[in-house]
């Protein structure tokens, strides 16, 4: 049995759709737990949603980090629990330094809506080991600030580390470096991702792709 | 007394929004503009008992921990009397 534990922020917008997922897999319990909560030691894997936390004030995520419950999150990845931040999940987790690099403003301003396609760069992790070589995954994005930034140095280090998990197909969307979607820290415990895999669990919502990161996660 | 906190990208950073003001400039027939950007104005209120000495160590701390990302932004600051 896996425990799953969903960070809600006031802003989180979808929880719920991690929720939903979640609590359809077998040998999986899930709960969502507030922002202002300080304890996750009963869970084996933390999901930072997406949504606006904080009305994105200042710049996405740079407030929901002084949330007492990311002490403990920050603790509990250290300890080497597995943590996903989807989206603005993504953007706390570099705003509270589990994860390098910093998500700017997408290339040409605007906030972006589609589906996009994408390369499973390291599939040999937590959240990506059941995908199979050479699948492309397709899920949707819903961004302003997804556009992902590292200097020469640290692309260098994620790149000869293995940290990118997730690149986009061309046409990239956001103008993000070297095309990524989503990275990982240096133990690969934690995963950060623009696109959005909650919401492409289901064939009827037009697809599964992102059905397979949550099964190799409970997998794993 | 107050701090004046200036946020503005490093050099090298993106700043879309810059680029296209800068654009609409030069179409207003504005010439002698080489480059615009945008960042952030945050003004901080201290409490009237405060030296110059610790208001300028808090602003200095409070833009380092939370107001300007260090990867992309850079920050400065000026200590004021209120007015």
């Amino acid at each position: 049995m896996m425990r799953f534990a969903i960070i809600v922020f006031p802003g989180s917008n979808c929880d719920h759709d991690a929720y939903h997922v979640i609590s359809s897999m077998p040998n999986s319990a899930v709960k969502f737990i507030w922002h202002k909560e300080q304890d996750l030691k009963d869970y084996d894997t933390i999901i930072i949603p997406g949504g606006f936390s904080y009305g994105d004030y200042l710049r996405a995520g740079a407030i929901a980090r002084f949330s007492p419950i990311m002490n403990s999150v920050v603790s509990e990845a250290k300890k080497g629990k597995k943590v996903i931040g989807i989206c603005n999940g993504f953007q706390i987790l570099i705003e509270c330094g589990l994860l390098p690099g910093a998500l700017l403003n997408n290339e040409k301003i605007k906030f972006l809506s589609k589906e996009v396609s994408l390369d499973v760069v390291n599939r040999d992790t937590s959240f990506t080991h059941l995908i199979a070589k050479g699948e492309e995954l397709l899920m949707p994005i819903a961004h302003k600030q997804g556009n992902y930034f590292a200097d020469k140095d640290l692309l260098d280090q994620l790149e000869s580390n293995n940290q990118i998990a997730f690149k986009y197909k061309n046409p990239n969307p956001n103008g993000s470096v070297s095309n990524i979607a989503g990275i990982l820290n240096h133990d690969k415990n934690v995963l950060g991702m623009m696109p959005h895999p909650e919401r492409a669990s289901d064939s009827a919502l037009g697809s599964d792709g992102g059905y397979k990161i949550f099964q190799s996660i409970l997998e794993s | 007394m107050k701090a004046k906190i200036y946020i503005t990208y490093k050099d090298g950073i993106l700043d879309p929004q810059g680029k296209t003001v800068g654009g609409a400039l030069n179409s207003m027939g504005l010439s002698n503009i080489e480059n615009v950007s945008i960042g952030k104005f945050i003004e901080i209120e201290f409490d009237s008992s405060l030296s110059k000495n610790k208001a300028i160590e808090l602003a200095e701390k409070s833009c380092r921990q939370l107001l300007a990302n260090p990867n992309t932004e850079q920050y400065s600051y000026e200590i004021c009397e209120s007015e």
